[in-house]
């Protein structure tokens, strides 16, 4: 042990944390170093100084302001209240993800997209242009319907 | 605190009893300024507060604590808000509240006079801890006031436990320094071997 280890080695000596072999080692360097038995001495009388100097205490109204303080603190968020309903943070996360993951599924492999079996999407086309066609006369007469006076006309007279 | 954060709130008064006044005490030493270490420790309950549905108890409570108590008293002192002149142990001595204590030599009773003195000396020290650099003077106060393990302070400063032993040990040479002529002969005790447990008083 030199004085430069007893940097590292003096804290843990003096306030009773170093190990036993620790504490030999800085015995046996200050029983041949006048100069770090000299900083020990002054680091202890430091620590009767520093207990020389009690802080104030915290005033009587300390509660009663931080009580006022939390209560004046902004109702939470939607996002909040929905994250202390679930129980962790991180559950809520895992949670958003799955229905995200559950939403993509479905857009992707839902029946919307989903030919019937049996039919080509081409055929699907074929069916819708068919009962367009077949409609054909009323989309084009649709005028001549909105315009009849009898579906205007109170009923039941 | 997980009673905390299931939204008791009387374990938040538990809190709250347990650990103001450990707060406030480091607060006020490191800010040196009462108002200001309320201030601040009631800034740090609300974060904990607001912060109790996020805690997770990894870390010791009292790390966490400490953290957001250090972090904040650090941020105030660079914003400068409070406090900007440098100080100097030659300026005259201030009380907690910031007035300035008039140095007097009591022309009478001794008593007085040692009260007087003992009120200078204390300054002096108090002094001597706010002139040490921010970080060191956050180390000496957890270890020496709030007797932290090791690696809670290093995870309080965000060093290691090697970095923080040798914190310490810059800080408290300086307090040695800066300290000598106020060690009395009787603080200087018994050698190394003289103490047992090798742990101050």
């Amino acid at each position: 042990m030199n004085c430069e280890r007893m940097e590292s080695q003096l804290i843990a000596y003096l306030d009773g944390r170093a190990s036993v072999s620790e504490r030999r080692e800085v015995d046996q360097h200050l029983t041949a170093c006048a100069a770090c038995r000299a900083r020990v001495e002054g680091f202890r009388g430091v620590w009767k100084m520093l207990d020389e100097t009690p802080a104030p205490e915290p005033s009587a109204w300390f509660d009663a302001r931080l009580r006022q303080r939390i209560a004046a603190e902004p109702p939470p968020g939607i996002w909040m209240r929905l994250a202390a309903w679930l129980p962790q943070p991180r559950l809520a996360l895992a949670t958003l993800a799955l229905v995200l993951v559950g939403i993509w599924a479905a857009t992707v492999t839902g029946p919307r997209f989903r030919a019937p079996a049996g039919a080509s999407p081409v055929a699907m086309s074929e069916e819708q242009n068919f009962r367009m066609i077949k409609n054909m006369q009323v989309l084009e007469n649709y005028d001549v319907l909105k315009d009849l006076s009898a579906l205007n006309e109170p009923q039941g007279d | 605190m997980l009673g905390v954060k299931e939204g008791d709130e009387a374990s938040f008064e538990l809190l709250l009893q347990r650990y103001r006044r450990p707060l406030c005490h480091f607060l006020n030493r490191m800010v040196r300024d009462m108002a200001q270490a309320e201030d601040l420790a009631q800034e740090v309950f609300l974060r904990v507060y607001r912060a109790r549905r996020e805690y997770e108890p990894s870390a010791k409570f009292t790390t966490w604590l400490f953290r957001i108590a250090t972090n904040l008293a650090l941020n105030s002192l660079r914003d400068g808000r409070y406090r900007q002149s440098e100080i100097s142990l030659d300026a005259p001595a201030e009380s907690e509240d910031g007035s300035e204590i008039p140095v007097e030599v009591a022309d009478g009773a001794p008593v007085v006079e040692e009260q007087l003195v003992e009120r200078d000396r204390v300054e002096v020290i108090r002094r001597a801890i706010f002139a040490l650099p921010e970080k060191q003077r956050a180390a000496v106060l957890l270890h020496k006031y709030q007797e932290l393990d090791y690696d809670e302070i290093a995870r309080i400063l965000g060093c290691s436990v090697s970095a923080l032993k040798s914190l310490l040990f810059r800080a408290y040479e300086a307090l040695r320094v800066e300290l000598a002529p106020l060690v009395a002969p009787e603080a200087s005790g018994p050698g190394p071997g003289g103490n047992p447990e090798g742990k101050l008083p």
